[in-house]
């Protein structure tokens, strides 16, 4: 059953090639999670995404980039220049013997080195070659650059994020490039399926602006099937109502907020009754509450006028009680609803401590372990975690250039003051 | 029609509202058989508790949200609670490669329907578990949805202006995250029984799901003791980096700079005003002590253009920029036309609608969107008779004992 973890990944004795920046990182993590061996390639001198904060101790430093460390552990590390012809003969050298290669070049960059797909497949038709960018391989974007800001923006989730009188606001710590390396894992694993009938590899085109736009469902079918655009409410939920009423979700608490949603549905009127029951011990419960007849409350036809009316009591009520007071009645009476929890709370929370979600992940040359969220998922008859940190810059080029491609020291060293690797 | 990558994959969800559905709609997508049992007495909740509505009428087969969930998949009813109801479950499961499931904890136990009975009838099985908070620990069996696990996890403590209110990320955005992780997990699970023979019980939890998204913040608290905040749209190495008015009501524009040669670009295109040659934005660190200031100028500058000139302006010239689509705009945005994001179809009762497509492209088995999401119950004798295999007769027995139903 789930939880009794078998020593082996799903994916064992499959090679991953991994020459992502940031925008497809965790498309290589995900693939080690399961097992994969997967060596990231980066330029000599190492990825620039190193540069990226927050640092270990603060110390900016590439080998102590916690954004780095935190996406590609479960990676082997290599350098190899594979602009020169010679990084760009051995990386073929390597592509033959791989079965997945990750990239995010601007479409047309590996094609200038004779690296493209069909350069890649002659000499490796089972090859899968997933390319990861921000608006895809082709199209009026594709040329065009983007960071996390402006993928949120296009993609068009920004729209409903933030409160009508503030800009548009993103999330603080970027995300399309967590989506974009999602879905490049999957489709190179779709793929893989169809590759195992057929013997077949192929392109996976991955566009990171398509895949945040999933995060706002349903929001995209008020407008295809009403013509009516949503847009940011801040601390409100909207769309729930045909008459267009919106419910509060983040009320204010003593010490933070809390997410609370007046829902419908057994699960909704459910946590209705138990919440006014919690109220009325307290004392708090408005004798309109007490009444009220849940089991014919409708939250999909409900008024803006009978929302505000429930709100205003729930509002007072939970402003006197802390976080932790709600996370406990809320688990103890079954109700839905979370505390807007800070990574401290996520970190102290009895769940995934208890589901053995936190791994210890040693850095040896730090003389210490460090906690890193592990695998993403149990599997009855597999591993699933995080068994190594992120590589150093080129801490195995030698076991990959002499183990794998079967070079001398001599050459390796040769490689090394030629700037190739 | 070539064959796609998941061609002759059969996959049945007992599964509801997104996280399951939509796990199941990729596999679809890609062309496996996947069937959507519900039970005609308490159908998936997305059919009646979330508009919009076709017409902003409500019914079972006019939601919206139903429907951009569960194209191309075959929806069938069964009433499990019905003597007979899960004997016939069973027999679906013994048919399918993969079960995904999105229940509270413990209901397809209780059902007679969990792994350890359902590996029994099926003992190459691949089952799903998606849920809130997983399958063990102390609040594995808390009911909860998407749109207030979103905030357990830490999106909605990181969205939002210092000074101003925290904002919820619209909906179930963590459900989509539990999507991914759920097909990625399926597909490593029926690569592995390939190799291996054995099946597969995956319990994932999309809490554990949506902090992998958050990894950098939750490492930066566990070395560093700090918990990151809101910080509007900043970035901490970069200045210009917002978004900014444009013309028109409530109409926007992204835009970053990450090092000088692109400040001096940007000056260039904003035909070197005056006030961007103040030295104190000659450098970033000076760029960040006036960030206030220099959103304010950068504003007054941008507002005379629309959106999507001042997107392409800026792009030509190199610096990174994007109109900030509404909803609305998502259909009509000129990237998303050419990858064939929306796919109309006609439904029986809500007219065209426009399915999502994946966003990402198979170049050899493409993606093929080509049936509409199921009408309640609307596939049963297609699928028990003809998929399944059972004798009309007793087809037509289950109907009339309402199992299925």
């Amino acid at each position: 059953m789930a939880g009794s973890q078998g020593g082996k990944g799903l994916l064992e004795g499959y090679r991953v090639l991994d020459l992502t920046d940031q925008v497809g990182w965790l498309a290589g993590k995900i693939m080690g999670d399961l097992g994969a061996d997967v060596i990231k390639i980066e330029r000599p001198g190492g990825d620039p995404g190193r540069n990226v904060g927050p640092f270990y101790q603060d110390i900016p430093d590439p080998e102590k980039s916690l954004t780095w460390w935190a996406y590609n552990n479960n990676k082997r590390g290599i350098t190899l220049d594979i602009t020169t012809v010679t990084g760009a003969t051995l990386f073929k050298q390597l592509a033959s013997k791989a079965d997945f290669v990750f990239e995010s070049f601007t479409p047309g960059f590996l094609a200038g080195l004779g690296l493209s797909y069909s350069d890649l497949s002659r000499e490796n038709p089972a090859l899968i070659l997933t390319s990861v960018t921000p608006f895809g391989q082709t199209g009026p974007y594709s040329g065009y650059q983007a960071s996390d800001l402006e993928l949120m923006a296009t993609s068009g989730v920004m729209a409903l994020f933030g409160s009508p009188d503030r800009p548009p606001v993103r999330v603080s710590s970027p995300q399309s490039y967590m989506w974009a390396g999602m879905s490049a894992a999957m489709g190179a694993l779709i793929a893989n399926f169809h590759r195992a009938l057929t013997g077949q590899g192929q392109h996976v085109d991955v566009s990171a602006q398509a895949s945040i736009l999933w995060a706002i469902t349903p929001a995209q079918t008020h407008w295809d099937l009403l013509q009516k655009d949503l847009s940011r409410d801040g601390e409100f939920i909207t769309g729930r109502s045909v008459t267009g009423a919106k419910m509060r979700a983040i009320y204010r608490c003593r010490d933070g907020f809390i997410n609370f949603i007046v829902y419908g549905g057994a699960a909704g009127k459910a946590t209705n009754k138990a919440l006014v029951q919690w109220m009325n011990e307290d004392g708090m419960a408005p004798q309109f509450l007490l009444e009220k007849d849940w089991d014919n409350f409708n939250i999909a036809t409900v008024s803006q006028e009978e929302i505000d009316q429930i709100e205003k009591p729930i509002e007072a009520f939970l402003k006197t009680k802390t976080k932790a007071d709600f996370f406990r009645e809320a688990i103890k009476r079954r109700m839905l609803g979370y505390p807007v929890s800070s990574a401290q709370d996520i970190i102290s929370d009895p769940q995934l401590q208890v589901r053995g979600f936190w791994t210890e992940v040693q850095h040896p040359e730090l003389g210490t372990s460090i906690t890193y969220p592990g695998g993403f998922g149990k599997f009855s008859g597999a591993w699933c975690g995080v068994s190594r940190r992120a590589p150093l810059i080129g801490e195995d080029n030698m076991e990959v250039f002499k183990g794998e491609l079967g070079l001398t020291s001599t050459e390796v060293i040769r490689l090394k003051q030629a700037g190739v690797i | 029609m070539d064959k796609q990558a998941l061609d002759g994959l059969k996959v049945v969800e007992f599964a509801a509202y997104a996280a399951g559905p939509v796990t199941g709609k990729y596999l679809a997508d890609f062309g496996a058989t996947v069937i959507h049992l519900e039970s005609g007495s308490r159908p998936d909740g997305f059919r009646l508790q979330y508009p919009p509505f076709a017409k902003n009428k409500p019914g079972v087969n006019r939601s919206g949200t139903f429907a951009v969930c569960n194209n191309n998949k075959y929806g069938i009813t069964i009433d499990l609670k019905a003597p007979g109801g899960v004997e016939l479950a069973k027999r679906v499961v013994a048919w399918a490669d993969v079960v995904i499931e999105n229940f509270t904890p413990g209901t397809m136990d209780r059902l007679g329907l969990g792994y350890k009975e359902l590996s029994r009838v099926n003992n190459r099985l691949i089952m799903l578990s998606t849920c809130n908070q997983g399958q063990d620990g102390p609040h594995a069996s808390h009911p909860g949805f998407g749109s207030q696990l979103t905030s357990l996890s830490g999106f909605t403590f990181l969205t939002g202006f210092p000074d101003g209110p925290l904002s919820l990320l619209f909906g179930p955005y963590i459900d989509f995250i539990g999507v991914g992780y759920g097909v990625i997990a399926v597909m490593a699970a029926l690569d592995h029984r390939r190799r291996t023979g054995e099946g597969q019980y995956i319990d994932l939890a999309q809490y554990e799901n949506g902090v992998q998204f958050l990894a950098q913040v939750v490492l930066d608290y566990n070395v560093n003791g700090r918990a990151l905040s809101r910080m509007g749209n900043r970035c901490d190495f970069a200045a210009p980096h917002g978004v900014y008015p444009c013309q028109g009501e409530d109409r926007w524009c992204a835009l970053s700079v990450f090092d000088d040669d692109e400040w001096l670009e940007l000056q260039q295109i904003m035909g070197n005003p005056a006030w961007a040659a103040d030295p104190g934005f000659g450098t970033l660190i000076g760029r960040k002590q006036h960030e206030g200031e220099l959103d304010e100028r950068l504003s007054q500058w941008t507002v005379q253009f629309a959106p999507e000139e001042l997107m392409q302006t800026l792009q030509n010239g190199g610096i990174r920029a994007g109109i900030l689509n509404r909803v609305r705009d998502v259909y009509t945005d000129p990237q998303y036309e050419h990858r064939r994001i929306w796919r109309g179809m006609e439904h029986p009762e809500m007219g065209v609608f426009h399915y999502q497509a994946p966003p990402f492209e198979l170049e050899s088995t493409p993606a093929v969107l080509d049936r509409p999401s199921p009408c309640l119950g609307e596939h049963n004798e297609y699928f028990f008779c003809q998929i399944l295999q059972l004798e009309e007769e007793e087809y037509r027995k289950l109907v009339e004992t309402r199992v299925i139903a």
